[in-house]
């Protein structure tokens, strides 16, 4: 019954989502460089401020001190939360089209949770199957041509979109095997404690390998959560693009009058 | 008579061999830059003279002016000549102080230039990587270089991992300005107080 309320639920949002995309148009081109609409800025920047003390207080800390791990132990948790978002990542190449990638992803998930023992080791680069890219849900809607709808900061997770966040719902309802073996199951192998340590080790990781890049960017910021949101929706383009090409500037117009 | 077609044929030399030093290509461009940078930051010179060095390299290599124009986006086009002026100067100041603190952390950054593709005549991407280090993973670092005057190419934007800082800065100005009932004073005053600071 849960699943089918999410389901529901996430149906809704992504029909509201297609809807409220920037101008009143749906953006239904991957392609398109339209704005997102910051709709409700006042709370995201309230939000936002809530994220960033919490960030001062126990994040970065905790970041710094994960540092002080040696270098061995740090890139085992990296592998290890890399090869669990695997489980999601190739569901989502199948969902966008790219078979022989998920093909190339489920070798290596094989590959590393067996011989890399659970992941820590990472023999797959190895032997030439890199270039790991994480997929998620929110992408593969992307792809398939959906809209991100309005932008919106999320308490602890922070950036986000209406359409990445309602896409999201589908690790709860099933669609993420880690989730489902850890949490929604018992299992007798694995607890809640595990995915959620994951889920959290995952923002310390990443948090520790930017902290000379958010500090710098806060200090030269104008207005941080402006430049926060601006590199957020870049990435998210880039990353449904799949492309290592550069994204060109929103409005070249912009350029070419300067040029003329 | 003969002397003067001698003078004239050295002048000629001399400025072929001028302008045939300072003509380079956008991957010439960004090693060198590269290349003072890392030597200055690796000094050891005091931070202020870090910075005042930095500084003439950024104004040597990067088309503030027209960084400062694309940031104002579509607000570049209601405001009159004088204040065009005024936020030309705020926005040089902003922008050197912003360019040198943001480097002058980094102790000695390694940067490899990788490759280059022109996208058209006015534009080249030089692909760069930042090297790893202890603390931080590799990153990939784009130059847009505006290359209309090929004799002297300029940096026009920086991509790092994908994402423009020029059009996160300009999205960031866009706000300021929005978030003051479009007045462009409010973004006068913020970049004052960022260049006081």
């Amino acid at each position: 019954m849960k699943k089918y309320l999410i389901l529901l639920f996430l149906s809704l949002l992504i029909t509201f989502n297609a809807h409220s995309s920037s101008d009143g148009t749906n953006e239904i081109s991957k392609k398109s460089s339209g704005e997102v609409k910051d709709c409700f800025e006042s709370l995201n920047r309230g939000i936002f401020a809530f994220n960033q003390a919490l960030d001062t207080l126990i994040i970065e800390p905790v970041a710094k001190g994960y540092r002080y791990l040696p270098k061995p132990i740090r890139n085992g948790t990296s592998n290890v939360l890399n090869n669990i978002s695997l489980v999601v990542t190739i569901p989502n190449n199948i969902l966008q089209g790219d078979i022989k990638v998920a093909g190339k992803n489920s070798a290596r998930f094989i590959l590393n949770s067996t011989i890399g023992i659970l992941g820590f080791f990472d023999p797959a680069t190895k032997i030439g199957l890199n270039d790991y890219v994480k997929e998620d849900w929110g992408q593969t809607l992307g792809a398939w041509g959906v809209g991100e709808g309005c932008y919106i900061v999320l308490p602890v997770l922070g950036p986000s979109t209406l359409r990445d966040a309602s896409a999201s719902l589908v690790n709860y309802s099933g669609g993420n095997a880690w989730y489902n073996i850890t949490v929604d199951e018992d299992t007798h192998y694995f607890s809640d404690f595990d995915y959620y340590a994951s889920r959290g080790l995952t923002g310390v990781d990443f948090r520790a390998k930017n902290i000379e890049s958010f500090d710098n960017l806060e200090a030269n910021s104008l207005d941080f959560y402006a430049s926060v949101k601006s590199l957020y929706l870049q990435d998210r383009k880039k990353k449904i693009f799949n492309s290592d090409e550069i994204i060109e500037t929103l409005d070249d117009s912009d350029w070419e009058e300067i040029d003329n | 008579m003969l002397k003067i077609k001698v003078k004239i044929l050295i002048l000629f030399c001399l400025l072929l061999f001028n302008s045939t030093v300072q003509a380079k290509n956008p991957s010439e461009l960004i090693v060198e830059i590269v290349d003072k940078a890392s030597s200055i930051l690796s000094g050891n010179a005091t931070d202020d003279e870090k910075i005042t060095q930095l500084n003439e390299i950024a104004e040597n290599s990067v088309d503030i002016k027209g960084i400062g124009f694309y940031t104002l986006g579509k607000f570049r086009k209601n405001i009159s000549s004088e204040e065009q002026d005024r936020y030309a100067d705020l926005f040089r100041k902003y922008f050197l102080k912003s360019f040198s603190s943001r480097l002058v952390t980094y102790t000695d950054p390694k940067i490899n230039v990788i490759s280059e593709k022109v996208i058209n005549e006015k534009y080249t991407i030089v692909n760069s990587v930042l090297v790893a280090t202890e603390k931080r993973p590799e990153v990939k670092i784009d130059w847009r270089v505006y290359t209309k005057n090929p004799d002297k190419p300029l940096i026009r934007d920086l991509i790092v991992e994908g994402l423009s800082l020029a059009r996160t800065q300009k999205e960031e100005f866009k706000s300021v300005i929005q978030n003051n009932n479009n007045d462009i004073n409010a973004l006068f005053k913020t970049l004052e107080d960022f260049i006081n600071k």
